[in-house]
């Protein structure tokens, strides 16, 4: 048994996962208050479903100034709880463990073969594989442009500069849209992934502990295969 | 499993039971009841921020090159049908400029429109999140805070309405931005009952519902006084 995840990166997981929720959440309730992208008088090139609101069941907030008001009180604790997180990464070192280096786009294609049965063995990977590296690394680079487009959208006036950087408000709009169905789409995999590859690392994001015997890489596991231990092999065992 | 390993395993359970109790059972669909302490802090912390952000040099551009809304702009009031101002009972329409001034005022429309007057394209931001192009004609509130003398104690504007009682009130640093103006003329023709003649207040550094319409007084004040919609949950200060 190792410890893998130190408290704060556990604590600001979760406070990471609540916030996001909440902002995803509140965010689609502010779109649905006018779910289009167009200037009055205009039209839209780039959202084929202009006019169609998001499922009131996906939303957060009640109605839009209470989506309003959970959108610009939860921005700073994402915003705050994300600074925490990546400070303690950088001068803890954990940052090793999750920038890509040469050889990661290698490691990339090696972990897809293996995935795709085109490879028998599971490649040998560090704390994290090389598609999970990729992913988590590009969730600080998610986040600058959510919080860029974001702030377009909230001060178009009063940073305007800015604004005019995305385009205008109605594209700021957009990628800040956009952005965000990156986001929940790369959170999406990472759930999936979690429950389909390695379940036991949901022990190592609540108590910090990781049994290293039971890593995909020691399974062997892709998705939905191999999920529970080899059979035969008692933790005893394992662990000796 | 040891003893005391089962006996942390139950308490983390109970404590993450007992929390997400605490979360839901005060949960409505504007989300935990509690929380609407925490979003009115983090909406005054917003307001710190954004009176910070300010600029009087800060403008909207207006999108240059784009077409008017025109017909496209949606009207608005909170009447159960267009609010009008009947001469018949209620005489001749005036102005009313009034509170920490020096010489309060009473202007009919004639006379407003001897205040030096500007014309202006600029975007008008709703807080629904569409955006349209409207060309302004009017004259500046600075112009008019001049006129009537207005005190350097007045902190704050409340604009009033014959619209059932409508009215919201601005932080004075928004209210003299040079282009905050009391708008008779829209596109080129005078203002129509749809979108508030005779007169309105006209920004493009505020929200749309701060922007009141039918206008009777313009009250200069030590002290904010709320408003329609920053009573019912919209935020207050509510720049762009």
């Amino acid at each position: 048994m190792s410890h893998r995840h130190h408290w704060i990166v556990r604590v600001t997981h979760w406070i990471n996962a609540l916030a996001i929720v909440l902002m995803v959440g509140s965010g689609l309730r502010i779109f649905n208050a006018y779910p289009a992208f167009a200037r009055r008088g205009e039209t839209f090139c780039c959202w084929p479903w202009e006019g169609h609101g998001i499922p009131a069941w996906l939303t957060f907030g009640g109605w839009l100034a209470g989506a309003r008001n959970w959108h610009f009180a939860m921005m700073w604790v994402l915003l705050l709880n994300g600074c925490a997180y990546l400070a303690f990464v950088y001068l803890h070192g954990e940052w090793r463990d999750l920038v890509p280096r040469r050889g990661d786009a290698r490691d990339a294609w090696e972990m897809l073969r293996f995935y795709t049965y085109r490879r028998a063995d599971h490649p040998r990977q560090g704390k994290h594989n090389a598609l999970q590296k990729l992913t988590y690394f590009s969730l600080p680079l998610i986040a600058v442009l959510l919080i860029l487009s974001g702030l377009s959208i909230w001060k178009p006036v009063q940073l305007a500069p800015l604004t005019t950087l995305f385009g205008g408000y109605v594209w700021a709009r957009y990628w800040h849209f956009m952005a965000t169905i990156l986001l929940v789409a790369v959170s999406a995999v990472h759930v999936f992934m979690v429950f389909a590859v390695d379940p036991y690392s949901l022990r190592s994001m609540t108590t910090g502990g990781y049994d290293e015997s039971l890593s995909p890489e020691s399974r062997n596991a892709r998705p939905f295969r191999k999920v529970l231990p080899r059979r035969g092999t008692t933790r005893e065992q394992l662990d000796a | 499993m040891r003893d005391d390993d089962l006996s942390r395993r139950l308490f983390l359970g109970a404590g993450a039971v007992a929390a997400a109790q605490l979360l839901l059972g005060a949960c409505d669909s504007k989300g935990p009841r509690s929380a609407q302490r925490f979003l009115r802090y983090m909406e005054r912390r917003n307001e710190g921020i954004e009176r910070a952000l300010f600029r009087h040099t800060a403008m909207d551009a207006g999108s240059p090159g784009r077409r008017l809304a025109g017909s496209a702009l949606p009207s608005y009031y909170i009447s159960r049908t267009v609010p009008a101002w009947d001469e018949s009972l209620r005489g001749v329409w005036r102005l009313e400029i009034a509170g920490l001034v020096a010489r309060p005022l009473a202007l009919s429309l004639p006379e407003l429109m001897r205040v030096p007057r500007i014309t202006r394209r600029v975007n008008h931001y709703c807080v629904e999140g569409w955006t349209a192009i409207e060309e302004w004609t009017g004259c500046r509130l600075r112009e008019l805070a001049k006129i009537a003398g207005a005190s350097r104690d007045a902190r704050f504007v409340d604009f009033q309405s014959f619209d059932s009682g409508y009215h919201e009130s601005w932080d004075i640093e928004s209210a003299l931005h040079p282009q905050t103006v009391i708008a008779y003329g829209l596109d080129g023709s005078m203002l129509g009952a749809a979108h508030g003649a005779p007169a309105r207040l006209f920004s493009p550094i505020k929200l749309g519902y701060k922007n009141v319409k039918y206008l009777t007084r313009i009250v200069f004040l030590p002290a904010a006084n709320g408003g329609y919609w920053s009573d019912r949950g919209y935020e207050w200060y509510a720049g762009v």
